[in-house]
C-alpha cells in the first residue's frame, strides 16, 4: 500500500460514508405504490413506444403471480412494495438536456462531490462516461468521439427511442422478465440506465463507465444495463454506485443483460458503494441486481469483476451462459461486509458448447457482526465436451461475532467435463499483524494491507484507473472494525 | 543508558519465562545472548519488540529514555526498534516494495522527517539489496511468500538495513542457514554496524559469533542472565555445551 492510500485512509477515518450527502433539487415523483398507473406513468415520461409499454405491462402481470427468491442466507422485514416512489427525476427532464448548460448546476455540484467532473475540459481522461441521478440518465461523455467508430453509448432510454431494432432483439433476451421476481419488477419499472453497442471488429478505445447515484428519499431505483458486442469487438465497463445515508432501507433492483456474439469480448467490471447503513445497521440500500451475461458465439468471452462494500443487502449472482463453442467466462468478486451488512452473492457458470472454460476467483472479508456468503453455481449440460471449471472461493474472518459461508453447486451432465474446486476459510492472523507492525505500520494499516493483499488476485483484474480507487474503498471499509 | 532492562519478571499462560532478568546496552555495543533450548532467548526478543501474549510481573526496561511499557508495538519500531523474526510469517499478496515503503515512511513521520517519495525509495530498496546480494527479482515478490528459509532470513536484513534501526534484536537469525548464506546475513550486519547504533543477536549455536564480533556474550538458562563476559565465553560453550551453566 502506497503512502498516498494511508492518507486517504486517514481522511476517511472522520467521515465514513463521505457519499452520505443529500442534494436539495425539486423532484418529480408519481404516486407512490406498483399498478398499471404508475407503469404508464413511467412509459409516458419516458416518452416510450407502445410496443415498449406493452412489454412492461406483460412484466408487471408475471409479477404480480411471483414469490421473492428464497433461497439467500439473508434475513431482512418483508419488502413492501406499495410505500416505494418508482420513478424520480429533477424537475424538467422529460426531455433530456442537449447539453450541460441545461442541467441544473445543483445536479454538476453534485457530481463534482462525488469526483465524478461532467465539463467537458475536465471529463475523466480515457473514460466515457454515462451518469444517472435517480431514474434518468443526466449526461454522457466523449459521445462525439465514440460515434465516429460507429459505437453507441448512450441511455437505455434514448435507445429504445433511436435504436428499437437492437432492443426488441435483445431487450429480455438473457434475462427473461418472467425469470424470477425481481427481473419481473425491474421490466415493468425500469427508469433508466446504459446500453451499449460495439460495431463488428470495433475495439472500443476507451472504458465506458456509468455512474449510479439515489438522491430521492423513499424511491427505488431500477436500472437497466444493455451490452451487445458484435463480432470480434471488445469492449471494458464499469458502473460504479453511491446513495446518501438515510435511516430508511431503499431498494435498488437492477438487471444488467450482455451479449457477446463471435469472438467478442466483453469485461464487466462493477464497483457497488451503495449507503450499507449505518453501525447498528440502521438504513441502506437492499440491492437486489441481476446480472447475466450470454456468450453466444464461438470464442467469445465474459469477465465480471466486482468489488462490493455497500448496501446492507447484497443478493447478486453476475453469470455467464457459455453457449459458444470455446466460449470462456470469469467471475471475479471481493465482498467486504461490516457492521449489519448481509451478502448473499456469487455466480452462476453454465456451460452449453464445447470446450467452454469458466474460472471463479471470490474473496469474501467478513466484519463486524456482518453476514458473507458465497453461492455458486456450475453445470455442464450434455453437449458441453471437454468444459472446465476452476473455482476458488476464500473467505477471511475478522473478529469473532461474524460468518463466512459457502454454497457451491456442481451438476455435471457431460463426463467429459473437468472441475476443480478449491476453498478457504481463515481469520485474520495475529502473526501478520504482530509482523507488519514491528516494522512500523499501525494496527489498522496492517489490518488494510493484509487485507488488500488478500483481494489482490481479483483487484488486479480491475481496469487501472479503477483499481486505486478500489484498493482505498477496501481500506475505508475496514474502518472502526479493528482494535 | 541506551537500554537497560531492570529485574524482568514475565509469563506467559501460567508459566514463568523470564526471572529477575538484568541487562544493559550502550550505544554502539554488540551483544549476543547464547543458551540452550527453552531458556526464554526469544521471549526477551518478544518482550522487547512488545508482543501481546506475555504478562509483564515485575521490573522496567528503558529504551532510549523511553519507558518501554508505555509504546506500543509499531512505536517501538518507530523509535528505532527492529526485530529479526526467526520464522518470517508470509503475507500473500502483500509485495514487498510498497511494504517497506510504508513501513519505512511511518518511522519518518513520527520522527517528523520528510516521507521519502516512490522513485527514491525503489532506488534506494534496489542499491540495498544488490549490496546484499539478493536478487532484484525477489523484491516483485510478496512478503515473504513462497521464499526459502535463507531467502526469509537475507529479507529481514534487507529490511534491517532499508530502517536502519537504533536496537537491532536478531532471533536466532542463523537458525536454518548454510554457510553461504550466513556469509551474506552477517555481512549485512556488520556492513550496518557504527557507533550509533547497537545490536542484540541471539543464538543457540556459536558459528554465527564466528561472523560478528560482540563485545559482550551472555549466557542465559531458565530465564535469567548467569553469566556474561566476552568472546571466550562463545568458546567454551562451543566446547562443553550449556551443562555447567545450568
Amino acid at each position: 500500500m502506497n503512502s498516498e492510500t494511508l492518507n486517504t485512509l486517514d481522511s476517511y477515518s472522520k467521515n465514513k460514508y463521505k457519499y452520505g450527502f443529500v442534494t436539495e433539487i425539486d423532484d418529480e415523483k408519481p404516486k407512490k405504490g406498483l399498478n398499471e398507473e404508475t407503469i404508464k406513468f413511467i412509459s409516458l415520461k419516458k416518452n416510450e413506444p407502445e410496443w415498449m409499454l406493452e412489454w412492461r405491462l406483460k412484466a408487471y402481470s408475471k409479477w404480480k403471480k411471483m414469490k421473492e427468491p428464497k433461497w439467500a442466507n439473508l434475513s431482512f422485514p418483508e419488502i413492501d412494495y406499495q410505500d416505494i416512489y418508482y420513478y424520480s427525476a429533477p424537475k424538467g427532464f422529460e426531455k433530456k438536456p442537449k447539453d450541460l448548460s441545461e442541467v441544473d448546476p445543483k445536479l454538476i455540484e453534485t457530481y463534482n462531490k462525488l469526483g465524478i467532473p461532467l465539463e467537458e475540459q475536465k471529463v475523466l481522461a480515457g473514460v466515457a462516461v454515462d451518469v444517472v441521478f435517480d431514474s434518468v440518465s443526466v449526461a454522457t461523455t466523449y459521445k462525439g468521439e465514440l460515434e465516429k467508430l460507429g459505437i453507441i453509448f448512450c441511455s437505455i432510454g434514448e435507445a429504445i427511442q433511436k435504436h428499437p431494432d437492437l432492443i426488441k432483439k435483445y431487450l429480455g433476451s438473457v434475462i427473461p422478465p418472467g425469470d424470477h421476481s425481481f427481473s419481473a419488477l425491474n421490466s415493468a419499472v425500469f427508469t433508466d440506465g446504459s446500453f451499449v453497442y460495439i460495431p463488428e471488429g470495433v475495439k472500443c478505445p476507451m472504458e465506458l463507465s456509468t455512474y449510479f447515484r439515489i438522491n430521492a428519499e423513499n424511491t427505488g431505483q431500477f436500472e437497466r444495463t444493455l451490452i451487445i458486442a458484435d463480432k470480434g469487438s471488445y469492449v471494458s465497463y464499469l458502473e460504479g454506485c453511491t446513495a446518501p445515508k438515510r435511516d430508511d432501507n431503499q431498494l435498488h433492483a437492477a438487471n444488467v443483460e450482455l451479449i457477446a456474439l463471435e469472438g467478442a469480448e466483453i469485461k464487466y467490471s462493477t464497483v457497488q458503494n451503495w449507503y450499507p447503513g449505518d453501525e447498528d445497521g440502521k438504513g441502506g440500500i437492499y440491492n437486489f441486481v441481476t446480472k447475466r451475461g450470454l456468450c453466444a458465439g464461438k470464442n467469445s468471452k465474459i469477465s465480471w469483476t466486482q468489488v462490493e462494500t455497500g448496501s446492507a443487502i447484497t443478493w447478486k449472482y453476475p453469470s455467464c451462459i457459455l453457449k459458444g463453442d470455446n466460449s470462456i467466462g470469469e467471475f471475479y468478486s471481493v465482498a467486504i461486509t461490516n457492521n449489519f451488512q448481509q451478502a448473499d452473492t456469487g455466480t452462476k457458470m453454465t456451460h452449453i458448447g464445447k470446450n467452454t472454460k469458466s474460472k471463479i476467483i471470490s474473496k469474501g472479508i467478513s466484519l463486524g457482526k456482518s453476514q458473507n456468503t458465497y453461492r455458486g453455481e456450475v453445470s455442464f449440460l450434455r453437449k458441453a465436451d471437454k468444459a472446465r471449471n476452476y473455482t476458488q472461493c476464500d473467505s477471511l474472518l475478522v473478529g469473532n461475532q461474524c460468518g463466512a459461508h459457502t454454497v457451491p453447486y456442481i451438476d455435471s451432465k457431460n463426463n467429459t467435463a473437468v472441475i476443480e474446486h478449491e476453498a478457504s476459510t481463515s481469520k485474520i492472523n495475529e502473526d501478520q499483524l504482530y509482523y507488519c507492525r514491528q516494522r512500523g505500520l499501525s494496527h489498522e494499516e496492517a489490518v488494510s494491507l493484509i487485507v488488500n493483499g488478500f483481494c489482490k488476485q481479483v483487484l488486479q483484474e480491475l481496469p487501472m484507473e479503477f483499481a486505486v480507487e478500489a484498493q482505498k474503498l477496501v481500506s475505508i471499509s475496514l474502518e472502526g472494525s479493528v482494535g | 543508558m541506551f537500554l537497560e532492562i531492570k529485574d524482568l519478571s514475565v509469563k506467559i499462560e501460567n508459566k514463568n519465562i523470564l526471572k529477575s532478568l538484568n541487562l544493559n546496552i550502550n550505544k554502539g555495543e554488540v551483544h549476543a545472548i547464547m543458551g540452550p533450548n527453552g531458556s526464554g532467548k526469544s521471549t526477551l526478543a518478544n518482550v522487547l519488540a512488545g508482543k501481546e501474549d506475555y504478562e509483564i510481573l515485575n521490573g522496567r526496561i528503558n529504551f532510549k529514555d523511553n519507558d518501554l511499557f508505555d509504546l506500543n508495538i509499531e512505536e517501538r519500531a518507530q523509535e528505532g526498534m527492529f526485530l529479526a523474526f526467526q520464522y518470517p510469517v508470509e503475507i500473500p499478496g502483500v509485495n514487498i516494495t510498497p511494504f517497506l515503503h510504508s513501513a519505512v515512511n511511518s518511522k519518518r513521520k513520527r520522527m517528523n522527517e520528510e516521507e521519502i517519495d516512490n522513485l527514491s525509495f525503489a532506488k534506494l530498496l534496489k542499491s540495498k539489496a544488490s549490496d546484499l546480494g539478493i536478487n532484484i527479482d525477489m523484491l516483485k515478490r510478496s512478503v515473504n511468500t513462497g521464499f526459502s528459509g535463507g531467502e526469509k532470513k537475507r529479507y529481514e536484513i534487507l529490511q534491517m538495513s532499508i530502517l536502519n534501526p537504533d536496537l537491532a534484536i536478531l532471533d536466532e537469525t542463523d537458525s536454518g542457514l548454510d554457510i553461504d548464506a550466513l556469509k551474506i546475513v552477517t555481512d549485512g550486519v556488520n556492513k550496518l554496524k557504527t557507533k550509533e547504533n547497537s545490536f542484540l543477536i541471539i543464538t543457540h549455536y556459536q558459528k554465527l559469533l564466528d561472523y560478528i564480533k560482540p563485545d559482550y556474550v551472555h549466557v542465559m538458562v531458565n530465564g535469567s542472565i548467569v553469566k556474561s563476559g566476552g568472546s571466550e565465553i562463545a568458546a567454551e560453550i562451543e566446547k562443553d555445551g550449556f551443562q555447567k551453566f545450568q
